[in-house]
């Protein structure tokens, strides 16, 4: 049983990476425009403007 | 005259230097629109940032102060076939969208806290009827104290500072069995832990903050939604007026107009802010302000009110009120008696709370002293009185009225119905009295061809086509009718008359009987406008219309079992003709607006619960004295701030609507304290039995929580 020692804090560390990664998220904005995101990731125009600055 | 734009009320300094400002867009039909708006607003030189919200259909623009001015940027909006509105964001929004924010977080560090204690507490149950050691368990019900306490200190703040408050004021609120509930489990579990015990409650007290949680961002998220929809319209609806400054017209904001500026208002311009005409000669359709259809001659030295649309000449005004809109003193002081008198019915839930903490902690108290009684050590009475506070606590009950309320406004949402006040729908639940105001409000904010019928249809386009020309309201609302936008190219507008143009060579003209030659009898209601081309010509008759279902929606109130007045503030001819239509035999008209609250008052003393639907500012006080109210989007600022509820759209169906959403949901509520009552009923015995464990205790409350939440789904069907 000595192996939950170091097992159950491992997995709560885990637990709180995915915890601060979505209060991060949620701080920076990612759902503030929750529609809008979806329908962006559609569009090309970086790569687009990237292709011409090449040229 | 060219006309320079001032926006510098909507502009913020942002903290890199730059200019910001919120633009509420219209226009936005799908995913390309986001690339489009973003990029035509980037290439107006010196913007610095443009960023499109397609959620709530708002625009960010940043701009270096002196490179770029706003007004171009609304240009190259305007360029790109969108309407841009700029606004300043409300406080209120701001704040709901700050407690949205923290109680997303409270409900992620309960999500997190409750899944990992779940996890080892299932491991502490499975192993208490198999083999764990004591020492496996203690270590497991340590590490669920490490989650428990500083998540239940995070995500608890909500719940401990409403009880807290109610406390303070010397009241009990549904938050404050809650807190309770939740502070006693936690400190038992960590006496119990320290002591080696078998059960604790760690898990049980976590989740019961987050299942609450759900239920409060949840109803955060709505309100969101809808004040952001709220916000947009009202965007939508301000309007710039022209001020004059020297002998230079600028274009202004209405809420940017002081007292003592002068304004100009031409034709077809709604009057901007309340005032003293200077100068100029009109006459005023005050309906929005009176009720009263009959147009007021204005001349010099005549006060108008913001609000008024303008018909046949342009004004110059002086501005008597500052922030566009003041109000008239007498309904300042009915809107004042009538919010004081109105005794607001108290909510269900604090209804529900009052009666239901006392009896708990009674219950908890009674356990106590029965186990004392009975021979038990005061460790083990403790506990079993704890295990009470745990089992009761209200977590079903607080989820039964908010968990309907978010899918009740959901369904009045998709019904253009947007709340005001959060408890409207209870109220709206039980009205049996339903007042009309009629202009506005049963008949369409603007007037529109009466006689389509009468009239050849293509006549009928020529002249709806040359009324295209004129921005006199009769020509706009002529000139809705046609199938062709483009106005003549050489219409000239002569005014105070009317339009005239050669269509086909022939001399064409629209406006009044004698600049078209031609000879009415008017006797009705309807203002006639008259249309000549060569030697045929037709009297096209302008009036207010019914809202398009209006008869409809009267017989299904009617068949609902709801009483049905009307109160006006127009004359009675006007009146009789509306409700003869609409078959509504309690009808008055020329009331004052004191006078209509007399009518409410007298519903009310005869036990009626009034809904009050209206738009005038004649009728803001009548709103806020009715038990609940409606307004239509169109209605003025003020009234509107009063009422509880708003409805889109030219259908009066949302008013119906509201009714029956809100009754369905209003029953969903009763029905789901009732299962909550029966969920207590049930656990309570088997809790003061001492039966209870942490398992028991796990089970009965999601189970109870998921039941009435799933009950609250039910609110969402039938409002098609």
């Amino acid at each position: 049983m000595n192996v939950l020692v170091y097992l159950v804090p491992l997995a709560l560390g885990l637990g709180l990476t995915g915890l601060f990664a979505f209060l991060w998220a949620l701080r920076s904005g990612q759902y503030s425009d929750v529609d809008g995101a979806a329908l962006r990731v559609l569009s090309d125009d970086d790569l687009h403007e990237a292709s011409t600055t090449k040229d | 005259m060219t006309e320079s734009l001032d926006l510098s009320l909507y502009a913020k300094p942002m903290a890199d230097g730059t200019l910001g400002m919120e633009l509420a867009v219209e226009g936005i039909a799908c995913g390309g629109c986001i690339g489009r708006i973003e990029h035509a607003v980037k290439s107006v030189p010196g913007v610095t940032e443009a960023r499109l919200n397609f959620t709530n259909r708002r625009l960010h623009v940043a701009w270096s102060p002196g490179l770029a001015e706003p007004a171009a940027i609304l240009r190259a909006l305007e360029d790109g076939g969108y309407h841009g509105h700029p606004f300043v964001p409300m406080r209120a929004e701001q704040q709901e969208a700050a407690e949205a924010r923290r109680l997303t977080r409270c409900l992620a560090v309960a999500g997190f806290a409750a899944m990992n204690i779940m996890l080892l507490s299932v491991s502490v149950w499975s192993g208490n009827v198999t083999d764990i050691t004591p020492e496996t368990r203690d270590f497991f019900h340590w590490a669920s104290a490490l989650i428990a306490l500083p998540a239940a200190a995070y995500a608890g703040r909500p719940f401990f500072a409403s009880a807290w408050r109610a406390l303070k004021s010397h009241s009990l609120n549904m938050d404050v069995p809650i807190s309770l509930g939740v502070i006693l489990a936690l400190g038992m579990s960590l006496v119990e832990t320290a002591n080696h015990a078998e059960h604790a409650y760690f898990d049980s007290a976590i989740m019961l903050l987050f299942f609450l949680l759900v239920g409060r961002a949840l109803d955060y998220a709505m309100r969101r939604k809808t004040r952001a929809v709220a916000g947009n319209l009202a965007a939508l609806k301000a309007e710039n007026a022209h001020r004059l400054i020297g002998d230079e017209l600028v274009s202004v904001p209405s809420a940017a107009l002081k007292a003592g500026d002068r304004v100009l208002v031409k034709p077809g311009e709604r009057i901007p802010a309340d005032g003293i005409v200077l100068g100029g000669k009109s006459d005023l359709d005050e309906s929005p302000i009176t009720g009263e259809t009959a147009r007021r001659d204005v001349a010099s030295g005549a006060t108008v009110y913001a609000g008024s649309l303008n018909y046949s000449g342009a004004l110059t005004l002086k501005v008597t009120a500052a922030g566009g809109t003041a109000l008239i003193d007498e309904i300042e002081k009915l809107l004042e008696k009538a919010a004081s008198a109105k005794s607001r019915a108290m909510r269900l839930a604090d209804r529900a709370s009052r009666v239901y903490a006392p009896v708990v902690h009674l219950t908890a108290a009674l356990t106590l002293a029965g186990w004392l009684i009975a021979g038990a050590s005061v460790h083990d009475a403790l506990i079993t009185a704890i295990a009470v506070l745990i089992i009761t606590c209200p977590c079903a009950l607080a989820l039964a009225i908010p968990a309907v309320q978010v899918v009740a406004s959901g369904a009045l949402f998709r019904a253009n119905v947007i709340l005001n006040a959060g408890d409207a729908i209870e109220r709206l639940a039980e009205v049996d009295t339903v007042v009309f105001d009629k202009t506005g409000t049963l008949t369409l904010p603007e007037p529109r061809l009466v006689n389509a019928a009468a009239l050849d249809p293509e006549l009928l386009q020529m002249a709806a086509r040359l009324a295209s020309s004129s921005r006199h309201p009769l020509a706009v609302a002529l000139s809705r009718e046609a199938t062709t936008r483009v106005p003549f190219d050489d219409a000239v507008e002569e005014p105070g008359q009317g339009v005239r143009a050669r269509i086909n060579g022939i001399d064409t003209r629209l406006g009044s009987p004698q600049f078209c030659d031609v000879i009415t009898s008017n006797a009705s209601q309807a203002s006639a406008v008259c249309f000549r081309h060569g030697k045929r010509f037709a009297v096209i008759a302008i009036a207010q219309k019914l809202r398009p279902d209006a008869v409809d929606v009267v017989n299904a109130l009617h068949g609902r079992g709801l009483d049905l007045h009307i109160l006006s503030g127009d004359h009675v001819e006007a009146v009789a003709p509306v409700a003869r239509a609409l078959d509504i035999e309690q009808w008055q008209g020329g009331l004052k607006p004191a006078e209509k609250i007399a009518c409410i008052e007298t519903l009310k003393a005869g036990g009626r619960r009034v809904l009050m639907v209206g738009d005038g500012l004649n009728d803001a006080p009548s709103l806020a004295a009715a038990h609940v109210s409606l307004s239509p989007i169109s209605a003025a600022d003020v009234t509107q701030a009063q009422a509880d509820a708003v409805f889109l759209g030219e259908k009066l169906k949302p008013v119906l609507d509201a009714i029956v959403v809100a009754r369905r949901a209003r029953k969903l509520m009763t029905q789901n304290l009732w299962l909550a009552a029966i969920y207590n009923a049930v656990a309570v015995p088997v809790a003061i039995a001492g039966a209870v464990t942490p398992l028991i205790a796990a089970l009965a409350m999601s189970g109870s929580s998921l039941l009435v939440t799933l009950n609250a789904v039910r609110a969402n069907g039938g409002a098609r």
